[in-house]
């Protein structure tokens, strides 16, 4: 933890002036760079950012690479063309031009914030407005930053990683997600301008959810993010990202990666809420997002476990994988995706066991309502060395109305006769007989239908932390709002 | 109570009710009967306000109210309940939040305090003991893998938590052996008060061996064509239902 990120005060203005807290000043909001991306614009990123030559060489290899790849079109989604030379990569403070008080701010929206419960402080900071009060919250964040300093955790901005921690960020950048991964992560490699960093020492037990910092700070998650999570030998940290508020946002497209590290024994729990603006009914508008997030079991008995809540953005692409390398390690995936009005998500997993007695599960709760499109796709290799190897992989389906798909494609590779897998598959719909029936003893059809989605979803419910489950659950009987007749 | 007049009720093209007029005080007992197809579920059905059902004349006063202006989460919170034939199954939904979220909806309607957890535990353990069933069925998703017997017991189990002014028994003895059946009848008997009116409907009168009604009205055609006591049941058991359509097509020529 840098001295700048224990300060108090400088921590209040890390959370009210995004300037701040990516280490920008204001001369450079009037320096946004042109759209287009080519080499200079790389230079200038790094530049701006004071970043080592090896990090600057690293992007430009990636950018290099990155002209050589096509977008990947074996996806269940459909989207026009992106203009990446229309995108400009140095934009990263969002201008200030947005509204000044919560009279501006879409009524559709604040409707749903107080929905959700947000408190109205935290309502005006995710609209976009800033805010010069000090949140309850913050000094709690302090105090827990002052802890995690005691026991050596690091967690701070990438670009701070990078300054303060360059050793680290040299190591494991890219180590789990190479620059030439694939079309988006690739050109995230060249152009990541934010994101996290954390780094949890031998035997440390990160002692809270890293959480109620990353809910506030949420507001500044850019475009290309890049997260790094590090869990030396016998350490745990549970990691949330994201938010529950939909938030304003001008970016279209977003492709962030994220890179989990588990040595020996260490464990790594990393919970998603993701609600970006979905679009609006005819699908108009929406954020793209796609997302390379991947771990890697490195050590024995290691062990990451991914949850994701996904609601938002008009296109969900993403795949949190793990590379079960270390002996007996353990990979899991616990999945909602939600997909109302145009919304198309193809999400899912990939396990990819390489050690002895690996195991890995995959729960995928796939929610379609409208015309949402909703594709799960996941991969489980067995290598000819992971002798003993086990999977169970649970996917299921819900469908609201008639004019909502759902798609499964479980691909399986199996080279190693000892392996055990487990699949199964189901499919069901909200009828209006179960309506009836609730309606019948009570219960309205809005809260007939939640009571039915969470039932749906509580295997993954399970899986988050008690606070996030809960704004999980409000959250998805918001976004189905209005789609039971 | 209830009183229906002159209710005419189609489902597409076609009239299955074709003027229904009945009065239900509270504390009575009454049985509609009739042959497969007179229109009897379908009766049952509208006084709960399934939806692909369309009134299209005719009234239904219900304490007083306007029961076909009322959505059926009302009807439910005013305190009509119905007893599904073919209880529905709702997979993932625990029973015990299933009856939690019916039985505070129809507290808030009331303005009543919610339940928490801990009281609503202590009503429902309470009322199974009555029904006697056993506490794991809390545990189990709503009548899913139910048995025919153990989801009709659920029905009633429901009705006794609910306590309802109106049950409406949707053919609720289909499907039962004599044991299921009577433990049914029991609950239902317990129910019995002078400010309670229950609607049996049924195919047989074996259920009536059990709920002794207090009236018993034959549904032919989509009408009430006659009315009486118990014993019109027991007559409709020996003799079936031609010579009640006898006695119309007669009472029609003259």
């Amino acid at each position: 933890m840098s001295d700048a990120m224990t300060d108090a005060t400088k921590t209040i203005e890390t959370f009210v002036d995004q300037e701040y807290k990516w280490g920008f000043v204001t001369a450079i909001e009037q320096e946004i760079a042109p759209p287009g991306l080519n080499e200079d614009t790389i230079r200038l990123i790094s530049a701006k950012k004071n970043e080592p030559e090896w990090l600057l060489q690293w992007r430009l290899k990636a950018y290099r690479h990155w002209l050589t790849m096509t977008e990947p079109t074996w996806h269940n989604i459909h989207y026009p063309p992106i203009d990446y030379q229309s995108i400009s990569y140095y934009a990263a403070p969002k201008s200030k031009e947005g509204p000044t008080s919560l009279d501006e701010v879409d009524p559709e929206l604040l409707r749903t914030y107080e929905k959700l419960g947000i408190p109205l402080d935290e309502q005006k900071m995710l609209a976009g407005i800033a805010v010069d009060a000090v949140f309850d919250s913050v000094s709690v964040a302090t105090t827990f930053r002052k802890k995690l300093a005691e026991l050596g955790i690091i967690f701070c901005p990438m670009s701070d990683a990078v300054e303060e921690h360059p050793e680290l960020v040299r190591k494991y950048l890219g180590s789990v997600v190479p620059y030439t991964d694939n079309f988006f992560a690739t050109l995230n490699s060249a152009v990541f301008t934010d994101g996290s960093f954390c780094y949890i020492p031998k035997g440390v037990r990160c002692p809270m959810e890293l959480s109620t910092y990353f809910r506030i700070n949420a507001q500044s998650t850019g475009q290309f993010e890049r997260t790094l999570i590090i869990a030396e030998p016998g350490s745990y940290v549970s990691y949330l990202e994201g938010c529950t508020a939909p938030m304003r946002d001008e970016n279209q497209l977003h492709a962030a990666v994220v890179e989990l590290i588990a040595h020996d024994d260490a464990r790594i729990k990393y919970s998603t809420i993701q609600n970006w603006y979905p679009g609006d009914k005819d699908g108009k508008g929406g954020i793209y997002n796609f997302v390379t997030k991947r771990g890697k079991c490195l050590g024995r008995n290691s062990h990451i476990s991914w949850t994701q809540v996904e609601t938002g953005s008009a296109i969900t692409w993403k795949y949190p994988s793990c590379m079960l390398i270390g002996d007996n390690s353990v990979g899991e995936f616990y999945s909602v995706a939600l997909t109302n009005n145009r919304q198309q998500a193809d999400t899912g997993t990939k396990m990819i066991h390489i050690g002895k007695n690996t195991r890995s599960t995959i729960v995928s709760k796939g929610i379609s309502a409208g015309y949402g499109q909703n594709t799960y796709r996941g991969g489980v290799k067995i290598l000819k060395n992971a002798t003993g190897a086990r999977n169970y992989t649970q996917c299921d389906s819900l469908l609201m109305g008639d004019k909502c798909g759902a798609h499964t494609f479980p691909y399986i590779e199996v080279k190693n006769p000892t392996a055990m897998m487990e699949h199964e598959a189901s499919t069901s719909k909200i009828g209006d007989d179960q309506i009836f029936y609730c309606n019948q003893r009570g219960i309205s059809k809005e809260d007939a239908v939640n009571l039915i989605v969470n039932g749906f979803c509580k295997e993954v419910f399970r899986e988050l932390p008690m606070e996030f489950a809960v704004e999980a659950q409000k959250l998805l009987s918001v976004s189905l709002e209005g789609s039971v007749g | 109570m209830l009183e229906i007049t002159n209710l005419h009720v189609r489902a597409g093209n076609h009239e299955i009710l074709k003027g229904v007029n009945l009065k239900v005080n509270a504390g009575d007992v009454h049985s509609i009967m009739g042959p497969n197809g007179s229109g009897k579920s379908t009766l049952a059905q509208v006084l709960a306000g399934r939806e692909t059902y369309e009134v299209t004349e005719g009234e239904i006063l219900y304490v007083g109210k306007n029961l076909l202006e009322m959505a059926p989460e009302e009807r439910a919170c005013e305190g009509v309940f119905m007893a599904f034939q073919y209880p529905v199954e709702i997979p993932g939904v625990g029973s015990a939040q299933f009856l939690k979220a019916a039985l505070n909806a129809m507290r808030k309607a009331r303005g009543l305090e919610e339940l928490d957890a801990m009281e609503f535990l202590t009503l429902v353990k309470e009322k199974l003991k009555v029904l006697g069933v056993e506490e794991k069925l809390l545990h189990r998703s709503v009548n899913e893998g139910f048995s025919g017997g153990e989801k009709k017991r659920n029905e009633i189990f429901q009705m006794t938590l609910l306590e309802p002014r109106l049950c409406i028994m949707d053919e609720t003895d289909s499907g039962l052996d004599i044991d299921a059946l009577k433990v049914v009848a029991d609950g239902v008997n317990r129910l019995r008060s002078p400010d309670r009116a229950i609607i049996v409907v049924t195919h047989y009168q074996r259920l009536l061996n059990y709920i002794i009604p207090d009236y018993v009205h034959v549904l032919l055609d989509g009408r009430i064509v006659k009315s009486g006591g118990k014993e019109l049941a027991l007559e409709l058991e020996e003799r079936g239902y031609a010579w009640v359509e006898e006695e119309v097509r007669a009472a029609g020529k003259a």
